[in-house]
């Protein structure tokens, strides 16, 4: 099968799809401390929608909105087109998973998954078989007899997804679900996440400051900042084509090369310091001749050779500072004349092979016209 | 050894704040009263040897506690100390546990205060509270006051000198240790918990049924057991407060002791009653050990 043949998931593209959760001018304050501010978005149905940002951003603020912990100061949240303000929690199709997990300490797995089920007044056969069906979806009916505090923090993380899904919410909110575990298992849940998010068909809305977990499960992200939304992209395009130096920073590793611009044809010279030669870029947005721009090139898009390559218009000279070897890649600081440290990076497709370039070495490091992005401001 | 130097001294301490005293205090219940000092006879005289070991031990007998069961007196006592016990233990647990909860869900800012606001009462001494008790209770006493003042009653309400004064002089004495571990045990509550419950569709009233009372039953446990225990051995509040209509094994012992000198029969209702307290002190003992496990 094709790519083209194959559906693509990107209800955000299409105009007639309604969105399950819409934020309309939503404002929060705390005191005059602003959380939220002005924001407006739409997450639609089966979604996996992350909230990205630092701590202190607002994201936790936006998933206890939905979650009726907090109402908005100003603006209205609608779910299914339904305004939620005046719904109490224990009302909502909404369901929550904790940052702590919040698992009754008191309880057991079994009756931790039940609570919510048995608070609908589910009974008997029907409650048994849908726990059932909890524990098996998330491998637990070894430990559902056991209490909390007698099985793993992996588990305990699973017993807590299982719980806010057992009620088959229309929307599941995660706040950071993943921070408290070691990263291997880390990995593998946020498969196990994704996985269990295609099955159920629920829309997820997640919160988290791990990019890589961001880029990993979810279908857009949201990258937040200071209660406003910076950029709301899939991970491709929040990688390559970030709209500002803050989400080009924020995500992944980065070069930020700051200079003036000189649009020549369809492409744009940057001029970015005393000694060396102006970078070439091309761009959707015009620039006029003079203006401060940022070019962002990612480490992995920069190459580095001994001899000068020929093919590209951009090649500049530098001598090695520091050689961070990283198993499967290596990456090269390396410093330009005019004192600017750039990062390259190139996979170790050998192994144990003759290091070609060491510190101190003078260099090449080239890129194509397309690489990086340039950024206003 | 340096671990069992460690083990030594609360053993030796135990040996020797409670383990002497008691045996002195059993082999006192099996003498005899006596006109001399001390009052009771046999005495050891370690000056004749083993002799005047055996001639010592075969003078002691049960008589005291035999004497105990044959009059009801006793045994009306100790019910009754049973019954305003557990009676006070419920009413300062129906009166603590509010005010715990309350003191958790106040603002940080404000808990040390009203921490501080509990124990402040042990500042003063119990006597001086206990008598405090009279002046406002009594005929001309401040509550009859305020109230045929208000026109609630004509007539003073006959409190002091009934059982009714002895309950609220327990409550009052004993809430602190009724609202600090509860205090304890809620302030330890997870707040994301209740916000589980409420997500999972409880009203907040249903919440705290399911989730913060339970939590809560160590604490609860904990200062039932500490209020009841002490209660049951009281004297100095039924005495104060409760006239001679209260009868509370406390006070027996007190008159049997100071009044009667008769001190073999004191240490034999002391015997009984540790007896007794024995049973809620081992549950209490299980009920910490538990806590702790859950805990780890």
């Amino acid at each position: 099968m094709t790519e083209a043949l194959r559906p693509v998931f990107a209800p955000w593209n299409d105009p007639d799809e309604k969105p399950l959760i819409q934020f309309k001018n939503v404002t929060k304050r705390f005191g005059d401390f602003t959380a939220i501010d002005d924001l407006t978005i739409d997450i639609f149905e089966r979604e996996f929608f992350a909230l990205l940002g630092p701590s202190g951003c607002g994201k936790t603020t936006l998933m206890r909105m939905l979650a009726g912990f907090e109402t908005p100061t100003e603006g209205t949240i609608l779910l299914s087109g339904q305004d939620i303000a005046p719904i109490q929690p224990n009302k909502r199709a909404v369901n929550m998973m904790f940052q702590s997990y919040a698992l009754f300490p008191h309880l057991s797995v079994w009756e931790n998954i039940a609570f919510g089920l048995k608070r609908e007044g589910m009974k008997g056969d029907a409650l048994n078989s849908r726990v059932d069906e909890m524990l098996r979806l998330t491998r637990l009916e070894r430990f559902a007899k056991r209490k909390p505090h007698q099985i793993s923090g992996g588990q305990r993380q699973r017993v807590a997804l299982a719980r806010s899904l057992a009620k088959a919410p229309k929307l599941l909110l995660l706040d950071e679900p993943l921070g408290a575990l070691d990263k291997k298992l880390r990995q593998d849940t946020q498969f196990e996440l994704m996985d269990i998010q295609e099955k159920t068909g629920t829309t997820f809305v997640i919160v988290t400051h791990d990019q890589e977990e961001a880029m990993t499960v979810a279908s857009r992200i949201a990258v937040m900042d200071e209660g406003r939304m910076i950029q709301v992209d899939t991970p491709a395009r929040i990688y390559e084509a970030p709209n500002t130096v803050y989400v080009a920073d924020f995500i992944g590793d980065v070069n930020i090369i700051e200079g003036r611009a000189t649009p020549s044809g369809e492409h744009v010279q940057i001029a970015w310091g005393e000694g060396v030669s102006d970078i070439t870029g091309t761009t959707d947005t015009s620039f006029e001749k003079g203006d401060k721009v940022h070019f962002a090139i990612r480490p992995e898009k920069v190459s580095v050779n001994v001899e000068k390559p020929d093919d590209t218009p951009n090649a500049f000279q530098g001598k090695v500072l520091d050689i961070a070897y990283l198993g499967n890649l290596s990456t090269y600081h390396v410093e330009m004349p005019n004192g600017q440290i750039i990062k390259a990076q190139s996979a170790n497709t050998r192994r144990l092979s003759r290091r070609a370039i060491t510190w101190d070495d003078t260099v090449w490091i080239s890129f194509t016209a397309t690489a990086g992005v340039l950024l206003k401001g | 050894m340096r671990r069992f130097a460690l083990i030594a001294i609360p053993y030796f301490w135990l040996l020797a704040l409670f383990l002497v005293p008691f045996a002195i205090v059993f082999k006192i219940s099996l003498s005899d009263i006596a006109l001399s000092i001390p009052p009771y006879l046999p005495q050891l005289d370690l000056a004749k040897g083993w002799e005047g070991f055996t001639k010592f031990l075969g003078a002691l007998d049960f008589e005291n506690f035999e004497f105990l069961m044959m009059d009801d007196l006793y045994y009306k006592a100790y019910l009754s100390s049973l019954k305003i016990a557990a009676v006070s233990t419920f009413f300062t647990l129906l009166i603590g546990y509010p005010i715990a909860y309350a003191m958790t869900r106040a603002s940080e800012e404000w808990r040390p205060t009203l921490l501080m606001l509990v124990i402040l009462p042990f500042w003063t001494s119990f006597l001086i509270r206990v008598y405090a008790w009279i002046g406002i209770l009594g005929q001309e006493g401040f509550l009859n006051q305020t109230l045929m003042f208000l026109g609630l009653t004509s007539e003073p309400l006959i409190i002091l000198n009934t059982p009714i004064a002895v309950y609220i002089g327990i409550v009052y004495t004993y809430l602190p240790f009724m609202i600090l571990p509860i205090y304890s045990a809620l302030e330890k509550l997870d707040d994301s918990l209740l916000e589980a419950a409420e997500d999972l569709g409880c009203s907040r009233i249903k919440a705290f049924w399911l989730v913060t009372f339970p939590l809560s039953r160590g604490g609860i446990i904990a200062g039932c057991f500490l209020v009841f225990i002490p209660t049951l051995g009281e004297f100095v509040i039924p005495s104060l407060l409760g006239g001679s209509n209260t009868l509370m094994i406390g006070k027996v012992l007190w008159d049997e002791f100071f009044s009667n000198r008769d001190w073999p029969l004191a240490s034999a209702v002391a015997v009984i009653l540790l007896l007794i307290l024995i049973i809620p002190i081992i549950l209490f003992q299980r009920n910490e050990q538990k806590q702790r496990e859950s805990e780890g």
